[in-house]
């Protein structure tokens, strides 16, 4: 088979498992400190008991994102060698610096913030878990610093057919780079929201009524009916960068093939490459042009001005898959919140409904990323270079056998991730209510988990 | 050799050293949670809890120090790169197949069901066991120049033997630091039975560079630099001895519940691995494809090199500093680790 297929399928698996994971730290990591600072200054078990439960599935999941990161960190070389070839003066110093500023901060003092608390105070426990929190962002920072600027690149010039900067800061804050590091801040908001809000309403089903499950569900609940509304505007303000940067992306998105005044919405529809047309089209009139040049009559670019553009079916059902469940969290985080706020529990339904959404998240996630690279085909880095021209030289047959490994290994992972996930959930349900808080003192008291690395 | 005042002369030297720190610090540090990880299925159940629970708060961390070598060959060196994990492809993705499964095993094993921990323990052996055996196979085949004959393939795989020896040697002393009792007098025994196994790679490396290239011999074998050579092999000869007695005389003294020179082993080991890297690397020098690419030829434009330079010099010694911190955290002899 065609390498360059292969290659591009086996960097997409791996790096679909891996940001699975980060989308749920970034945020979870920063849930957490909210758990640990409401417990420092209320002193109220359920918050310490809410910390405990969640720091085991912050473990496992940042387990599960570095050992698919490290992966990562190996294809660059091993599939894609022209790529730092031509872009890595550009695209080394911002992976460097991801390892050097992030990575480091977030292992050594996860340990800390894991297994340390009895023997540390918890003033440093508590910055433990800023760092933590800190180093999680940073990374997300810098490696879609590189990312946006593979979509826009800015502050280099070519010599010699290699890519040299000029500006590091234009590099780094390429043009698309504050909305699409907001968007995917947000987005991991919202996956960890209604990863925390779905498990607690799980535990809750199962009739684990105590308090710390109820926090948690109100804490996951609320913050994903704050995130929804302005993901919502932040999503809207990327494609108007994306418009501007990649036309072409936008008109994939779209599913728009001529060149149009008073552009049509396609809510729903299947576009044909072979006919250049869109089969089975329900659209609203006029819409995108509003929503996209913000008049009736403005002028939206078609596919056909385009002589190079992406794949457009994949980009143009990911899109709606990303825009349907983003409307789907809208409906379930509000209705939900005002239940909460209502009534101070959720009722049978709710609950189900958020157990159904507890992976909602890692969908939209995965949706709005194979929106943004299959949009940014068939470039590697958009206007500089091509995805075949980076590609390895390994023989086809070689990287199949390297991409079966990778895909049954990870259909095995995330099988036992949900499996554990839920199951430490019903196994905290068994336990009794929270414990006394053990900071401060010196009896722990937590029976003691044999080794619970 | 290139004018080594200019940027584009010495900022690639620099370079090399900080890949070779890091690598250095990766071989040791991953080295003995793998090599706890390779000893994990000899020990009773109740010890494998606690043999995790010493390398539980470290093993992350160690691992980045592979991210940030591999790293540094990446943004440092991008030619020299891709040559040499596109030649590295197969040893590449298995070892990658071997932290995967140690990483997730780590976790797993302490959160899924009680029926399913034996399963996850024995991922977790042969999940270090792999990534080691891969390992050292790579340094093997970087040996020999990725010229894949069938007489290099077998030279690789007992490359691959010697170093999985060598981190089952520091996980074994690194536990006679961490454990008390029947483990600890059970570390010193696997001590010296991967020690000999030890030697034979390191010999085997040492054998083989000069013979593959007829530069690394002269490098060597010269009547002029000898002399200033000769304490490398002599040094990694007593110190091998140095160990040896320590755990021969070790048991007695620690049935006692005497823990005078605990340590010996461990830090003995050390030595000798950072001997071995300072040997490869001098031979290796300038190049980091035997023969074929030198630093300069692969590396990356001054500007991006000095660019990171700066970032390196601010964040490393903080690196550094919070890396010590954390071990005086989890200092003495490890209890069994719990969450909170």
């Amino acid at each position: 088979m065609d390498p360059v297929l292969l290659s591009r399928i086996q960097f997409a698996a791996n790096i679909s498992f891996h940001i699975l994971f980060p989308a749920i730290t970034i945020a979870l990591a920063w849930v957490l400190l909210y758990f640990k600072l409401r417990f420092n200054r209320s002193g109220d078990a359920q918050w310490m008991a809410a910390y405990r439960f969640w720091v085991k599935v912050f473990a496992l999941s940042f387990a599960l994102g570095v050992v698919s990161g490290v992966t990562m960190s190996f294809q660059f070389g091993t599939n894609w060698p022209g790529f730092m070839q031509v872009v890595g003066n550009i695209a080394g110093p911002l992976l460097a610096y991801e390892v050097l500023t992030a990575f480091f901060l977030e292992a050594t003092f996860l340990a800390i913030m894991l297994f340390g608390s009895e023997r540390v105070s918890n003033r440093v426990h508590t910055l433990a878990t800023v760092l933590v929190a800190a180093g999680t962002t940073f990374s997300a920072f810098w490696i879609l610093a590189l990312n946006s600027w593979m979509h826009t690149p800015a502050g280099f010039e070519m010599r010699d057919g290699v890519a040299h900067a000029t500006d590091w800061w234009a590099v780094i804050f390429n043009p698309s780079m504050p909305y699409r590091l907001t968007h995917m801040l947000i987005a991991s908001g919202l996956t960890g929201a209604f990863l925390v809000a779905g498990v607690s309403a799980y535990r809750w089903l199962q009739g684990d009524r105590k308090p710390d499950v109820l926090a948690a569900m109100r804490t996951g609940t609320y913050l994903a009916a704050l995130l929804i509304p302005v993901q919502i505007l932040v999503g809207d303000l990327h494609g108007l960068n994306s418009l501007e940067h990649q036309p072409a992306k936008v008109a994939a998105m779209e599913g728009l093939w001529k060149t149009e005044r008073g552009a049509a919405a396609v809510l729903f529809g299947i576009p044909d490459e072979q006919e250049r047309k869109t089969h089975f089209e329900i659209a609203i009139p006029k819409l995108a042009s509003l929503y996209l040049v913000h008049s009736w009559e403005g002028e939206v670019k078609g596919l056909n001005e385009f002589a190079r553009h992406p794949p457009v079916a994949p980009v143009f059902f990911a899109f709606r898959l990303m825009v349907g469940i983003g409307v789907l969290m809208l409906l379930v985080s509000w209705a939900t919140a005002w239940r909460l706020y209502r009534t101070g529990e959720p009722g049978t339904r709710h609950a189900r409904v958020l157990v159904a959404m507890t992976f909602s998240g890692w969908l939209a996630v995965l949706a709005g990323w194979y929106t943004t690279e299959i949009g940014r085909q068939p470039w590697l880095v958009e206007g500089v270079l091509t995805t075949a021209q980076a590609a390895t030289t390994a023989p086809g047959a070689m990287i199949a056998l390297s991409l079966t490994m990778y895909l049954v290994l990870y259909a095995a992972l995330i099988a036992a991730y949900v499996s554990v996930l839920f199951y430490l959930a019903r196994k905290a349900g068994k336990e009794g209510p929270p414990e006394e808080p053990i900071l401060g003192t010196s009896t722990p008291a937590l029976p003691k988990e044999a080794a619970n690395a | 050799m290139p004018d080594l005042s200019a940027p584009a002369g010495w900022l690639p030297v620099v370079f090399m050293v900080l890949m070779g720190i890091s690598m250095l610090a990766y071989v040791v540090l991953d080295g003995y949670d793998l090599g706890v990880g390779i000893l994990l299925r000899r020990a009773a159940d109740p010890e494998k809890d606690l043999m995790i629970a010493s390398i539980g708060p470290f093993w992350d961390a160690n691992e980045t120090w592979l991210v940030l070598g591999i790293g540094i060959l990446l943004v440092a060196f991008p030619l020299a790169h891709g040559v040499i994990l596109t030649s590295l492809y197969l040893p590449v993705a298995v070892m990658l197949l071997g932290l995967i499964l140690r990483g997730v095993a780590f976790d797993f094993r302490a959160k899924a069901r009680a029926h399913h921990k034996p399963l996850w323990d024995r991922t977790f052996y042969a999940g270090s066991l792999i990534a080691s055996l891969a390992q050292g196979t790579m340094l093997g085949l970087t040996v020999v120049g990725f010229d894949y004959s069938v007489t290099n393939l077998a030279f690789a795989l007992l490359i691959g033997f010697g170093l999985a020896a060598g981190y089952a040697l520091l996980g074994a002393t690194w536990l006679i630091i961490k454990s008390e009792g029947e483990l600890q007098l059970k570390a010193v025994r696997w001590a010296r039975a991967s020690l000999w196994l030890t030697a034979l790679g390191i010999a085997g490396v040492s054998i083989a560079t000069p013979l593959v290239s007829t530069r690394i011999f002269d490098k060597w074998f010269s009547l002029t630099v000898l002399p200033l050579l000769l304490p490398i092999p002599l040094a990694t000869a007593i110190l091998f001895f140095v160990v040896e007695r320590s755990l021969r005389r070790l048991p007695k003294r620690l049935s006692e519940g005497n823990e005078y020179g605990a340590w010996i082993p461990f830090a003995s080991t050390v030595g000798i691995f950072f001997l071995a890297f300072y040997g490869l690397a001098y031979s290796l020098f300038p190049y980091l494809v035997i023969d074929r690419i030198t630093i300069w030829q692969a590396a990356s434009a001054p500007e991006s090199l000095m660019f990171i330079l700066v970032g390196t010099a601010i964040v490393l010694p903080a690196i550094l500093g919070y890396t010590v911190f954390a071990y005086r955290v989890f200092w003495g002899k490890t209890r069994q680790l719990t969450y909170g």
